[in-house]
């Protein structure tokens, strides 16, 4: 009997032959009749093109995009890694400024009641708001799309961060404090030895959260604010009516995103521990 | 009257009783430590025997009355009181070793790494657990992690130790292994010890004396009994000795009978019974026997 992972490969693979066995069969162009239409001569072909490509087509473009990723002809023709590297690098700038500010706040928050009371207020108000409607406001302020996509990415990645963080300290069992105060252990070495790893699992928890939202909301911005990134790309082959590209951005959104997801992950295991 | 090495003057613990009124726990606690002694406090759940021992600890505080350590007043936690908690209260993130040496190198920072190593080592070897240096707490058993946590205490050599039912949620094979183990440690070290038991045996195996304390609300700490069975003693043998069965069957007349009603003296303090008084020793005493004057009423120790 083969192992369970050895099975599920498997089987995975028969789903993935199947689904785009499906997807082939689905837009096969109908056989050409009698040659084309009238509409058709006149539209020169066109019509074909705004077909949903085929996975054959869609692979044949990820082929040619993934063996020259990084070739930049112009604005508007830069290769998927560029785009993507855009992306990422827009998201990190803001998640880590998110951080900066989440993780001492949340500390703050977590170790102080007087401060969680003060403060949860106007959490609890900025928390729900869609961090695109942040957009304009900062267009306007900020004067800069690049930037102001950062911002939105540090606006949306802060609550799950500052909210996990602030719960994490907090909760912190009250005999490993004790350890710590029995210990003669000051403020400062009780919060880097004893509560931040104590917290730590929760932590990573909201960082996590906040990174595959900071990911979700990266395309979204770039669709609104242009110039490059992977929403952009995106936007714009649609515009250009290049489905295929379509297609195969949304799978590199996909991959990228689940590479990010992958490493917080990691990062999670490594800061785990059982009680 | 010398000054002890611990001083417990006057505690109350009150608490607002929720409707509008007040609920004493504890009142007029007052008992004194000697360096050097074992003493067990033994009382009816809810009484605030943990209560008095977080004072004494320094992590709860006390409505009204003093605790003196040295002559010095306890206002907190301190390295100088170690403390052994029921629920182990390890690191689980750090290993059996980093757990001791975390604290010895809160109690020597300026010990060089090879030495605070060194001395974790010789502590976790003397409760046997030099095999499991490098096991999480979440890998060994709830007994194991007891006695890393019996390590930790005393490896940061406090002057009091403070144990709160440190063996209420072990098994009675492991329990009587690990006192055992406390005994030799104990023996080995003569630390001042003040410990929680609910376990009247386990009492006379370890104490000088035991407290016994009356039934809460507004428990006291009622009597001080001598133990007076020599050291070192061990778990297999002591049932042999007289003394040892005058002792239980006074504690155990005391926690069924009387805990309701008893009292302190006129003054405040545990009135001293030696139930074994007058019963011809098996084993002849290791250490000079003090006479005990009657009228010394104050806690003394046996053999400060
Ligand atoms: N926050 C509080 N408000 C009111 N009463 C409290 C509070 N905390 C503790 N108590 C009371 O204080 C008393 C003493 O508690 P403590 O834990 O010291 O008892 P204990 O003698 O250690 O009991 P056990 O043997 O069960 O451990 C209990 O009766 C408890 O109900
Ligand atoms: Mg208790």
């Amino acid at each position: 009997m083969a192992s369970l992972n050895v099975r599920a490969a498997l089987l995975s693979v028969s789903f993935l032959i199947l689904a785009l066995g499906l997807w082939e069969m689905a837009t096969q162009p109908p056989e050409a009749q009698t040659g084309m239409t009238e509409y058709e001569m006149l539209m020169g072909g066109a019509d074909q093109e705004s077909r949903v490509p085929p996975p054959s087509a869609v692979l044949k473009l990820a082929w040619a995009e993934l063996s020259n990723p990084f070739y930049d002809a112009g604005a508007n023709d830069k290769g998927i890694g560029i785009q993507l590297g855009y992306s990422v690098y827009r998201v990190l700038t803001g998640y880590l400024a998110a951080m900066a500010i989440a993780l001492p706040v949340g500390f703050l928050i977590g170790m102080s009641p007087l401060m969680y009371k003060a403060l949860n207020p106007y959490i609890q108000v900025l928390r729900p708001i869609s961090p695109l409607a942040w957009m304009p406001l900062a267009l306007f302020i900020i004067q800069d799309s690049d930037a102001s996509a950062i911002f939105v990415i540090f606006i949306c990645s802060i609550w799950p961060m500052l909210l996990n963080t602030a719960f994490g300290v907090a909760n912190v069992r009250q005999d490993w404090v004790n350890v710590a105060r029995t210990h003669e252990l000051g403020p400062l070495r009780t919060a880097i030895t004893v509560i931040l790893p104590a917290a730590a699992p929760t932590i990573l928890t909201g960082m996590r959260i906040s990174i595959g939202i900071a990911w979700l909301v990266i395309v979204a911005a770039e669709m609104l604010v242009g110039g490059t990134g992977i929403g952009y790309y995106v936007w714009n082959e649609w515009n250009n009516l290049d489905l295929a590209s379509v297609i195969f951005s949304i799978l590199m959104i996909g991959v990228v995103g689940m590479l990010l997801d992958l490493a917080l992950g990691k990062a999670q295991k490594l800061v785990e521990y059982k009680e | 009257m010398s000054k002890s090495f611990l001083e417990v003057d006057g505690l109350f613990k009150i608490y607002p009783d929720g409707q509008g009124g007040e609920l004493t726990v504890f009142e007029d606690i007052r008992f004194a430590l000697e360096k050097g002694e074992f003493v067990c406090i033994i009382g009816h759940s809810g009484c605030g025997k943990s209560t008095i021992l977080n004072v004494l600890a320094g992590l709860d505080e006390a409505s009204a009355g003093n605790v003196v350590m040295n002559g010095k007043e306890i206002k907190g936690p301190g390295l100088e009181r170690g403390v052994v908690f029921q629920n182990y209260s390890l690191l689980p993130w750090k290993t059996t070793l980093n757990n001791i040496v975390f604290a010895v190198r809160a109690r020597w920072p300026e010990w060089s790494k090879e030495k605070v190593k060194e001395h974790s080592e010789r502590y976790l070897k003397m409760v046997g657990l030099d095999h499991a240096l490098n096991r999480k707490p979440s890998q060994l058993s709830g007994g194991m992690r007891q006695r890393v946590s019996i390590a930790r205490a005393f490896a940061t050599q406090p002057e009091l130790l403070l144990l709160d039912e440190p063996f209420g949620a072990l098994d009675a094979l492991t329990r009587g292994v690990i006192q055992d183990e406390l005994v030799k440690i104990w023996e080995e070290t003569r630390q001042t010890v003040f410990m929680i038991t609910h376990d009247v045996d386990e009492a006379i195996l370890l104490s000088d004396r035991i407290f016994l304390m009356s039934n809460g609300p507004n428990a006291r700490i009622a009597e001080s009994v001598k133990v007076d069975i020599p050291h070192p003693r061990a778990r297999a043998t002591i049932f042999q000795n007289p003394a040892y069965h005058k002792t239980r069957d006074y504690l155990v007349d005391f926690l069924v009978n009387r805990s309701g009603s008893a009292l302190p003296e006129k003054d405040g303090t545990p009135k001293i019974v030696e139930p074994a008084k007058g019963v011809a020793q098996s084993t002849p005493a290791s250490f000079d026997s003090e006479t005990e004057s009657e009228s010394d009423t104050a806690a003394r120790a046996v053999n400060a």
